[in-house]
């Protein structure tokens, strides 16, 4: 089970959280459908870093991006949700 | 082994194996007892039902497993090595009828020609009728122990802890290991399976002994460390998390405290691994006979337990463990009539012991239940010896199962000594002690008659096995592990794996690294299931959220429905009514006069702010932007793959503000998207969004003379449909919204959560006063099937897109909401899609969840969403989903449920049955 430094609530277990989706799969409103169907059907699988969005759901209820390896669920940076932390 | 082998009292502690009344010492195994009291065969092996006895002292015993305790407390099989015997324990064997000592099912181990690995894979690859007219046989010849059936009265608790340091294994390694950083001012956390410290002082008193133990201990605890016994690490997890198993009870035993178990989280800065080794046996023909154990395990029944299991010895090693134990049993009064050494002179020729070099057996003779003759190849010739305990060691193997589970750990091969040793790791983890590198071996021969070399005892695989998988192509350790199940069940193959790794590697031509290993997954002993549950048992499995007015509803008996984890009144029966009879009558009321339920568990939100209704205008498919204060209107929503996922409603309160209502069951789910809405679509918009769902209660009020009713209460102009107005009742501030799902003139009533029952007692009296009645979820489903309304879960099933439901004329034209470009995909559009129907039966009832079929036999072209009856008329009706059903109406088809066994010829119409002109929820 991770351990995940909330910005907010410091180190807290995985379960406090939730998984909610890749970053690359956030389709904006108003992007064209062939755009908005490539973000949610043919998402890139990284064997490595991947941007992802979480929820503090458990705890501050906060939205964070992590960037997490596939394979060895190290987490490299942890940011509050935010429009700069989209790309 | 015939008599007992232990001197001194017998012990005072009673239990019995097999309804046997016995004695045991404070202190002993359940091994230890049966050994004492002089009985070997403990077990049937898993396939072949051959007689076992104990081979090992440890949790790596693969024989000897036992069920233990009666009833809600019974545990099937717990390993009698790692069960200590407790005053009244009823202990029996397992997988034998009539008895152990004489069972019908050894005939198995006659046929074990027959019955080679991947035995089912080649039988059973025929027809499905043929297993199942095997399968009752087989359930029955093979297995382990019966799960038990009765709840288990006793409690398993969780708990969570975090330190600098754990340290996993309390022998001189872990002790040490836990000393030190105790003395550096870390918190230290130290566990032990066993229920003493260092158990291997016990057995090999060196210039460390038990005291130094309990002084190393002592201080450890001063130091402020915690030390658990009878504790296991039994997984690994990321971030350093371990899973511990603690035993406040032995299987079976009634807990002192009423708590069985403990499950401890455990948060660690580092993990030190002193998880010690497990000894190897040997292969050779007959090695699984009772009377045949490990070497370091007799030593281990001979010093910690005072029982001998043999009187004339003969020990097999490839290592200098056979003396250690030839010492002990000469101590012990035993007789070392051989020690064979599979190693060249001149090992062991100081030992003073008859020692043969490049010795190996080669075969046991004996009878069920004891070993009689031990023959051997020394050198070129065969010797015999008669012999009642044979102790073997093939070496030793670090216990590197939680270095692996560490996740991205490696294991570096030692040929000094044939084992894998902790290499590097992810994770902060260290192995130290016979957990990090044990002695060397000598050579170790491979046996002469592999058919009957059992390496993995627990499942009854010989190297003959593992040489026929071989033969028939398996090539990965994987395969050859599922085709002859090598290294499965309790055991997870601790004294398997390395001999069987040995032979595919030899079959390969490669050495054993190049062979591969299998995968080292939790627990690394058994954990029982109620552990895992913890509290989270019986009605603590799920919360209850409570209805504001669950008092009320509760004072009026209803029969309850839960609802996610919430409970509605179904219904409401009097004077003997059943279900049925009383959604009936609470229905009708609702048609014929007026009726109230409560609506309070509605998803409800509040949507304030400059930008309200563009936020409103993204979430909700329909348009919001033309809503004039003070009214409302249906509307629903998509996910971005354009199927709808939930509807509601939305009402412009004030100029900005407005209350979103979507429905109960993805009320949670609702919050979530809109919170992303806000985060991650418009974090721009100045706009807030609060859930207000529990805020308010809410009672519907419907019926022909609701609006009479509504009059009376709050004394003004009742709203028209699909407005909302503010008031008061019975002294609180209310929010009525006129809105209908039953059909009926309706009108929903808000008030805050704490200030409704005087307005529910209002309401009551009212309706009550206007010949109406309650009405529960049953009779509301009866009304909005009639009317056509749609569930969210069940016509709404996240499969349909607003065309497939018949809502695509309410879609905003003007674009811009979540899921239009979703919806844009050709196949959303294209023949052949599933649409809402209405279902009127033309003879029988129409079954819940039945498929729609052209006739029986046909495949499914659809199905019911929701049954019911016509609330006034006669008729069984339904709501469907239908390939192609909108240009269908008319046609018959078969509603069936092979599972209710239940059938009706329905016809497909329109999923309107009531006031299809819409006149009576109208003024």
């Amino acid at each position: 089970m991770l351990l995940i430094t909330c910005p907010h609530c410091g180190p807290r277990a995985q379960t406090e959280f939730s998984y909610e989706r890749t970053v690359d799969s956030v389709v904006q409103p108003g992007a064209a459908p062939a755009e908005a169907m490539a973000r949610l059907f043919t998402r890139a699988n990284p064997r490595g870093l991947d941007d992802e969005i979480w929820r503090h759901t458990f705890g501050c209820r906060a939205w964070l991006v992590l960037t997490r390896h596939r394979m060895t669920h190290a987490i490299t940076a942890i940011r509050a949700a935010g429009p700069e932390a989209l790309p | 082994m015939n008599g007992p082998r232990r001197g001194g009292a017998a012990g005072a502690i009673r239990f019995t194996f097999d309804g046997r009344a016995l004695l045991a010492r404070p202190g002993d195994t359940l091994a230890a007892a049966l050994l004492a009291n002089g009985i070997g065969l403990v077990a049937r092996s898993f396939k072949y039902h051959r007689p076992r006895g104990i081979m090992a002292a440890g949790v790596e015993e693969p024989n000897a497993l036992v069920t233990v305790g009666a009833g809600g407390r019974e545990e099937p099989n717990t390993r009698a090595t790692d069960l200590f015997v407790y005053d009244g324990m009823v202990a029996r064997s397992q997988n034998r009828w009539p008895s152990l000592a004489f069972d019908a099912g050894s005939v198995l181990g006659l046929a074990a020609k027959a019955l080679p690995a991947g035995f089912y894979y080649k039988t059973f690859f025929g027809s499905a009728k043929r297993w199942m007219f095997y399968e009752w046989f087989i359930r029955r010849a093979a297995g382990l122990g019966d799960a038990p059936t009765a709840a288990d009265p006793d409690r398993f608790t969780q708990r969570a802890a975090f330190c600098d340091v754990l340290v996993v294994g309390a022998g001189p390694a872990g002790l040490s290991a836990a000393l030190a950083a105790a003395e550096a001012g870390e918190r230290v956390m130290l566990v032990e399976q066993d229920r003493i410290l260092a158990p291997s002082l016990v057995r090999d008193p060196q210039d460390l002994d038990p005291a130094w133990a309990e002084a190393t201990a002592a201080r450890i605890g001063e130091l402020g460390g915690r030390i658990l016994l009878r504790t296991t690490a039994a997984g690994y997890w990321d971030d350093n998390l371990i899973t511990v198993s603690q035993r406040l009870a032995e299987p079976g035993e009634p807990p002192a405290g009423g708590i069985a178990q403990r499950l401890w989280h455990v948060r660690a800065g580092r993990v030190i691994l002193a998880t010690g080794a497990l000894e190897r046996p040997l292969a050779f023909a007959h090695n699984d006979r009772p009377g045949v154990m490990l070497s370091q395990a007799v030593r281990t029944y001979v010093r910690r337990f005072g029982v001998v299991p043999g009187r004339r010895v003969v020990i097999a090693a490839n290592n200098d463990d056979a003396y250690l134990t030839a010492t002990a049993l000469r101590d012990a009064g035993a007789e070392i009539v051989a020690v064979l050494d599979t190693r060249p002179v001149p090992a062991g020729a100081t030992s003073g012991f008859p020692v043969h070099n490049d010795a190996m057996p080669l075969a046991t003779k004996g009878a069920r239940h004891h070993l009689r003759e031990v023959s051997a190849r020394v050198g070129g010739k065969v010797m015999h010896w008669r012999a009642d305990l044979l102790a073997m060691s093939g070496g030793f193997t670090p216990v590197v199962h939680l270095h692996m589970q560490a996740g991205g750990a490696a294991l570096e091969w030692d040929d000094a000594s044939q084992s894998f040793l902790p290499g590097g790791a992810r994770q902060n983890v260290v192995s130290v002690g016979s957990a990090a590198s044990v002695a060397p071996v000598g050579p170790t021969p491979p046996p002469e008659n592999p058919g009957k070399a059992f390496i993995d005892f627990q499942n009854d695989v010989s190297l003959g096995d593992v040489d026929l998988a071989w033969a028939e192509g398996y090539r990965s350790v994987e395969h050859l592990k599922r085709y002859t199940t090598l290294g499965m069940a309790t055991d997870q193959g601790k004294t398997s794996n390395m001999a069987a790794l040995g032979r595919l590697a030899e079959k390969q031509g490669v050495a054993i690294p190049e062979a591969g290993l299998t995968t080292f997954r939790p627990p690394y002993t058994p954990v029982t299931m109620g552990l895992l549950a913890g509290r989270t048992e019986r009605d603590a499995g799920a919360h209850l959220r409570r209805l504001a007015l669950f008092d009320v509803h509760q004072a009026k008996t209803p029969i309850w429905q839960p609802l996610g984890y919430w409970k509605r009144p179904r219904a409401y029966p009097q004077g003997g009514e059943n279900l049925a009879e009383a959604a009936l009558r609470e229905a009708r009321s609702v048609r014929t006069a007026v009726g109230m339920t409560d609506v309070s568990t509605l998803a409800k939100f509040e949507v304030s702010g400059p930008d309200a209704v563009q936020l409103l205008e993204l979430v909700c498919a329909t348009t919001v932007g033309k809503l004039a204060v003070g009214r409302g209107r249906y509307t629903f929503m998509l996910r971005e793959d354009g199927l709808v996922f939930d509807d509601g409603t939305v009402w412009r309160l004030a100029e900005n503000r407005y209350l979103l209502t979507s429905s109960t069951g993805g009320a949670d789910r609702m919050a979530v998207h809109l919170s992303y809405v806000r985060q991650f679509l418009c974090p721009q918009l100045k706009v807030s969004v609060v859930n207000v769902q529990e805020h308010y209660a809410g009672i519907a009020v419907a019926g022909p003379t609701a609006k009479a009713v509504l009059a009376g209460l709050i004394g003004e102009e009742v709203p028209r449909h699909m407005s909302a107005v503010g008031a008061s009742i019975a002294g609180s501030p209310v929010m009525v919204l006129a809105a209908s799902y039953s059909g009926e003139r309706a009108f929903e009533i808000y008030a805050e959560a704490s200030l409704a029952e005087p307005v529910w007692n209002a309401c009551e009296a009212a309706v009550t006063a206007q010949g109406g009645s309650l009405y529960g979820m049953e009779a509301m489903e009866f009304l909005r099937i009639e009317k056509g309304h749609l569930v969210v879960g069940g016509e709404v099933d996240g499969r349909l897109t607003p065309h497939d439901l018949a809502l695509d004329k309410m879609l905003n034209k003007a674009g811009g909401y979540i899921g239009a470009a979703g919806l844009a995909r050709p196949g959303l559009t294209a023949p052949g899609r599933k649409q809402l129907v209405g279902l009127e039966a033309i003879a029988g009832t129409i079954p819940e969840g039945a498929m729609l079929v052209t006739a029986l036999g046909q495949p499914a072209g659809g199905h019911v969403t929701a049954a019911a009856r016509r609330v006034l008329e006669s008729g069984s009706i339904a709501l469907g989903q239908l390939v192609d059903g909108f240009a269908r109406h008319g046609e018959e088809l078969v509603a069936t449920s092979p599972t209710r066994s239940q059938s009706a010829a329905v016809r497909v119409v329109a999923p309107h049955f009531y006031d299809t002109a819409g006149e009576r929820y109208r003024d």
